[in-house]
């Protein structure tokens, strides 16, 4: 791959085990800088859990083993020298289904800001800013103080990415993002993260082919815990490389 | 079309039946409770009055008031929450936020719930040992509160686990994700969203202690002592013991001391309850929603 951009996400044969049980298997993967990268692959292949290795969430689980390196922005995050508080300042995730916490819209986009002692001046603009980089600033603008529970499920999800925001994060992880919504809510998820390329490097799994298709400029498919195959997404869906991506494109897995 | 078959007058018939049942058992489980006030409030009414609460008892404990009692069985249960709330919320905090899940903690957690089975009787001996002889704090308030402390800490424990788990996952993942500690997810976030879970479980443990007898018996409840305790050195009379005493101990009682004495004590622990719940509303509406 003879590309110029470095990688903001760099996967050196890593492998991951959840007790005895190895969930991936030596993956090498460069995540391009300022670019939406998509992965795909049947239910239980590791998409998940590969995510979820870069911001070392996967940890609370006592039984999680991994081998092998990830770096971020060239800085590798099991490094026991690397603080993990500034690997997820850089690194924001997004879950399946929103998780808002039971706390006004405000403090919900401003949490992050507060733990990292952000000063209490900039947060109207911060608040602002968020919101309007994911198009809900019209939508809430009124209603600020109230609980963030009320929302829609497309708001919360929204609001879920915004939160992530005001930290000026560099990389975005979203773990089926779109999952939860309605057709309608999923096109405006969809419509915001195209918006968010170049600002942000986003990883972004997905169960959805034609989700892969429209929004995402790079595209790896998984099966059974090993990468087998990371192109552009218009070559990956036109002309892929490997038999078992054009199976699975094709439909031929579950 | 729509005629019912055989079979379904059959489960129709069977449905009633079975929701019969168990409004039955509802019932039947509502009964006592309200047979116990209404005998308590019929017999122990009359004693009631202001000298029965607020002076001493006399004339060997057959007349006069109950309050030695009532203030030391108040220093027994705040002195044993004072101890054992803070150490078993800080436990369970321990247990549901920190601790790794390993054959040690699962172990940890069965004992304790182990201990919570423990009979009071057995705390008491514990308590004569450890408190009264050990740390030679004598037979004394200090001694009694401590050994309710031990009874009760592992259910505050279990209880506020139980309610710290009720918490979603997701929202501490929301907050590790964003960099939060340990800590600043459970101030921020757990906390907040299991403090009534837990403030239930040790209204429920206000009520066991000021009620236990067995546990204070040798350790620092007195037969008769009618003044008022000084210091946490000092024995004193409590209600639970007290009831006990009139109840079976004391000749020529006029029968409705007893009954007056077992009214006041679940006055008392209603009207803690009643705070509690108080501040548990309270706590809930500081939220601005
Ligand atoms: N916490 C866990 N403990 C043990 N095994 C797990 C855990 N989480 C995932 N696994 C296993 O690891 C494998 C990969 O799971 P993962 O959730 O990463 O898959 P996925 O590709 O995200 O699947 P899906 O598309 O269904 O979300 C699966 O076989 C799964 O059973
Ligand atoms: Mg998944």
């Amino acid at each position: 791959m003879a590309d110029q951009s470095p990688a903001a996400v760099e996967f050196a044969d890593f492998s991951l085990w959840y007790g005895t049980f190895q969930a991936i298997y030596g993956v090498d993967l460069a995540v391009k800088e300022g670019k939406i990268t998509s992965m795909i692959g049947p239910s239980g292949c590791g998409k998940s859990t590969l995510l979820r290795s870069v911001n070392r969430i996967n940890e609370r689980l006592g039984y999680v083993r991994t081998e092998g390196h990830v770096r971020v922005l060239g800085h590798d995050v099991y490094a026991a020298e690397n603080s993990l508080v500034q690997v997820r300042k850089q690194v924001g995730m997004v879950f399946q289904r929103p998780n808002v916490l039971p706390l006004s819209i405000r403090d919900n986009i401003l949490f992050g800001h507060r733990l990292h002692d952000g000063g209490k001046d900039a947060e109207d603009a911060l608040l602002e800013s968020a919101l309007r980089q994911v198009l809900l600033w019209d939508d809430v603008k009124d209603r600020l103080n109230r609980r963030a529970q009320g929302l829609s499920l497309e708001q919360q999800q929204k609001l879920c990415i915004a939160r992530l925001l005001p930290v000026k994060p560099r990389i975005l992880l979203m773990d089926e993002p779109c999952s939860a919504l309605d057709p309608k809510g999923t096109e405006a998820v969809e419509e915001l993260i195209w918006e968010l390329r170049g600002a942000y490097t986003i990883l972004l799994v997905t169960h959805n082919m034609a989700q892969a298709r429209r929004a995402s400029e790079e595209c790896v498919f998984m099966l059974m815990g090993k990468l087998i195959e990371h192109t552009a997404t218009d070559q990956m869906f036109v002309s892929p490389r490997c038999p078992e991506t054009a199976d699975y494109i094709e439909g031929r897995y579950g | 079309m729509f005629d019912a078959t055989p079979r379904n007058l059959k489960d129709a018939r069977r449905e009633g039946l079975v929701r019969i049942l168990f409004l039955l058992m509802t019932a039947l489980l509502v009964l006592p409770v309200l047979l116990i006030l209404g005998v308590l409030v019929a017999k122990g009414g009359s004693a009631l009055s202001w000298d029965f609460l607020f002076t001493e008892p006399t004339d060997g404990m057959t007349a006069g008031g109950l309050l030695p009692a009532l203030v030391g069985t108040i220093w027994l249960v705040v002195i044993a929450l004072i101890v054992s709330v803070p150490i078993g919320i800080a436990a369970a905090l321990y247990l549901s936020e920190y601790a790794p899940d390993n054959w040690l903690t699962r172990a940890i957690n069965l004992a304790i719930i182990n201990l919570a089975g423990v009979p009071s009787i057995v705390h008491a001996l514990f308590g004569v040992g450890a408190f009264v002889i050990f740390f030679g704090f004598g037979t004394s308030i200090l001694a009694a509160s401590f050994t309710l402390a031990v009874m009760t800490l592992p259910v505050v424990i279990v209880s506020t686990r139980e309610a710290l788990q009720a918490v979603p996952q997701s929202f501490r993942e929301a907050c590790w994700n964003m960099g939060a500690t340990r800590w600043q997810t459970i101030r921020k976030v757990v906390l907040p969203n299991s403090i009534s879970g837990i403030l239930t479980g040790v209204i429920l443990e206000v009520s066991r202690t000021a009620g236990e007898t067995a546990p204070i018996m040798f350790t620092g409840a007195a037969f008769f002592l009618p003044f008022l305790p000084e210091s946490v050195y000092d024995q004193t009379m409590a209600m639970s013991l007290h009831l006990f005493v009139v109840a079976t101990q004391v000749p020529n009682v006029p029968d409705n001391l007893p009954f007056g004495v077992a009214l006041v004590l679940i006055g008392m622990v209603l009207a803690m309850n009643a705070i509690s719940i108080a501040f548990r509303t309270w706590l809930r509406r500081k939220k601005k929603w």
